[in-house]
């Protein structure tokens, strides 16, 4: 059976047979961010992937991974080109890097999860919460339910964390 | 095993092949035609240019997103009879490394000379950024739910995180790269086929409206409707055909950063593929980016240029915004880049007109409004003020650097033949 659902007025549709999508979003359905940890080298990796993008091997296990990072980049978007988005603009295009595996397996590799800003219910963030976000930013992931058994992973601001004073925004607002 | 390039060996092909004819439509908003009949005048110019006859031509390649015509139908409106055809897909990138692919063919003797088209109604049918497109309807699958789910889908939307972090790890400015448009709008100025000709100012870009941060409507190329083609053949039947060849000294194509799936998960993200094609590039064509007269670094984005510009050692890593702001990039300068004024303001091809301006610009012979003389040759001033020249005097070797992201690039150096 695929995983279907809605989002934003989109149909969703994930099929078996595309198996690592329907693994990952499953897993996010259980409100869970796991990500593949090959078999041979023992790396995890992000988006998924059929093989190790590392060293080729084919088997790989769903390892859960906290789903806490830093705001490592990130645009943001006052001209929505989708027209379900033009009522969130501006929105975030977040580049989040996890704490697990940084600099691993070479210098300045990492965990990089896209995603959006959201509100600690899963709701894609209001102009005063993308405005607060910047380079730096701690956050954590937060789901947001889109159908029977599958969720799309959003970010959030780590409220417990130790944040920055000042996070890097670009220079003109 | 080792599999860097060995740049010491296999340069039998430098100097051995050439671009010998260029050919274009208008650069339009408003099209009167469909792709296949674009790309058919493209290589009809192109074919007129190199003063090649339709049984001269026996090999065709283009490349699209699937938004245009094919070989075999352009081949037939022009009774082209192929030995050799492939179409390809892929955007920014391509036409450098379709030259090398139609280097490959010729050596292989699969066939003697190739016409390469880009033909794209960017603007009246295909928007690159989708907008308003049936992409943006579509249901969402599982790669979609990494991408349009997050709102997530142009070109400026895809490549702002880099961007940014360029910003965020050197300390490049807004007003530094805005130059890069300033520049390239001066330029066009002097191009009577330019699509936007006005000149701008840094406060004209940074006060446009915002699309994607860090770009600003005027930091982002125009969306045209244009085809476009070249003809690359053996340097032998270069020495034949009616204009000075430019002479392909070293070509690199479609070069990748680790993880061209997903480049961000291999870092840094401010570092582009011409780190990589760089170590191709150079030692293939026997020079440095200091013998460069003149560049074509896709300008996609006023970024995109930067980017490619530092990775390719034109200066030193992160002294991008310096660079682009500093002069060397403008006509008059030490050396200018998209002197067509590119894809920012001339007109959007997928890189293939910042090669036929280079092409030009090796022949002495661009298109501005200098006088053409007795000799039907154009009397250059190379006085660069608005409305004047666009040719750069002595114009021995070009270098041109295509985008297709920032994981992904090709170039190729060109010199003028003899």
């Amino acid at each position: 059976m695929p995983l279907e659902g809605e989002y934003l007025d989109m149909p969703v549709r994930v099929d078996e047979l595309d198996r690592d999508h329907f693994e990952f979003f499953g897993h996010c359905g259980n409100g869970e961010l796991r990500l593949q940890q090959c078999s041979a080298c023992g790396l995890k990796r992000y988006p998924p992937t059929t093989a190790c993008p590392w060293c080729a091997h084919p088997d790989s296990t769903w390892e859960l991974v906290e789903g806490k990072g830093t705001l490592y980049s990130y645009g943001e978007v006052h001209h929505a080109i989708q027209p379900v988005f033009r009522e969130f603009a501006p929105y975030l295009l977040l580049l989040v890097e996890l704490d697990e595996q940084r600099d691993t397996p070479n210098p300045y590799d990492g965990l990089r999860i896209t995603g959006n800003l959201a509100t600690s219910d899963g709701d894609l963030a209001p102009p005063e919460l993308v405005g607060q976000v910047g380079i730096g930013t701690r956050l954590r992931v937060v789901f947001k339910q889109i159908g029977e058994g599958i969720a799309l992973p959003l970010w959030c601001i780590d409220e417990d964390a130790e944040q920055p004073a000042e996070p890097w925004r670009y220079p003109i607002e | 095993m080792d599999n860097d390039i060995d740049a010491t060996a296999g340069k039998h092909l430098r100097g051995k092949y050439a671009v010998v004819g260029v050919g274009e439509t208008g650069y339009v908003r408003g099209t009167d035609c469909n792709t296949r009949t674009l790309a058919t005048r493209a290589v009809r110019a192109a074919m007129e240019d190199a003063g090649l006859s339709n049984l001269e031509v026996d090999g065709m390649l283009s490349y699209s997103n699937n938004d245009s015509t094919t070989s075999p139908l352009v081949a037939g409106d022009l009774g082209i009879r192929l030995n050799f055809y492939m179409d390809v897909y892929g955007g920014g990138s391509s036409t450098e490394a379709l030259i090398g692919i139609a280097m490959g063919v010729i050596e292989a003797g699969m066939c003697n000379t190739v016409a390469i088209f880009r033909a794209m109604n960017g603007y009246s049918q295909v928007r690159i950024g989708g907008t308003g497109g049936a992409g943006t309807r579509a249901p969402l699958s599982g790669g979609g739910l990494f991408g349009r789910a997050y709102g997530l889908m142009s070109a400026g939307q895809m490549f702002s995180q880099s961007f940014m972090r360029h910003m965020y790890d050197y300390g490049t400015t807004p007003e530094q790269v805005a130059m890069v448009k300033v520049i390239h709008s001066e330029h066009a100025s002097n191009n009577p086929k330019a699509y936007y000709k006005q000149r701008v100012t840094v406060d004209d870009v940074l006060s446009s409206r915002m699309i994607v941060k860090p770009l600003h409507l005027l930091d982002c190329c125009v969306e045209t409707d244009n085809g476009t083609a070249i003809i690359v053949t053996r340097i032998d039947r270069a020495r034949d055909c009616r204009h000075t060849p430019a002479v392909i000294q070293s070509v690199v194509g479609r070069c990748s950063k680790p993880r061209a799936d997903m480049h961000y998960q291999a870092g840094p993200i401010s570092t582009v593929a011409g780190h990589y094609a760089k170590d191709i590039l150079w030692p293939n064509a026997g020079v440095g980016p200091e013998d460069i007269d003149a560049t074509g670094s896709y300008d996609a984005f006023t970024f995109t240029t930067m980017l490619q510009l530092e990775d390719y050692g034109f200066c030193k890593k992160g002294e991008g915004g310096d660079y682009v702001s500093s002069g060397v990039t403008r006509l008059g300068g030490e050396r200018p880049n998209n002197t067509s004024g590119g894809h920012l303001c001339e007109g959007y091809t997928h890189g293939i007109n910042m090669v036929i301006e280079n092409v030009r610009q090796l022949r002495g012979d661009v298109d501005d409004s200098c006088p053409v003389g007795p000799d039907g040759k154009r009397q250059h001033t190379y006085d660069y003020r608005e409305g004047g020249c666009r040719q750069i005097e002595n114009c021995e070797l070009t270098a041109n650097l295509g985008w297709a992201h920032p994981g992904t690039g090709s170039a190729m150096v060109m010199a003028r033949g003899g």
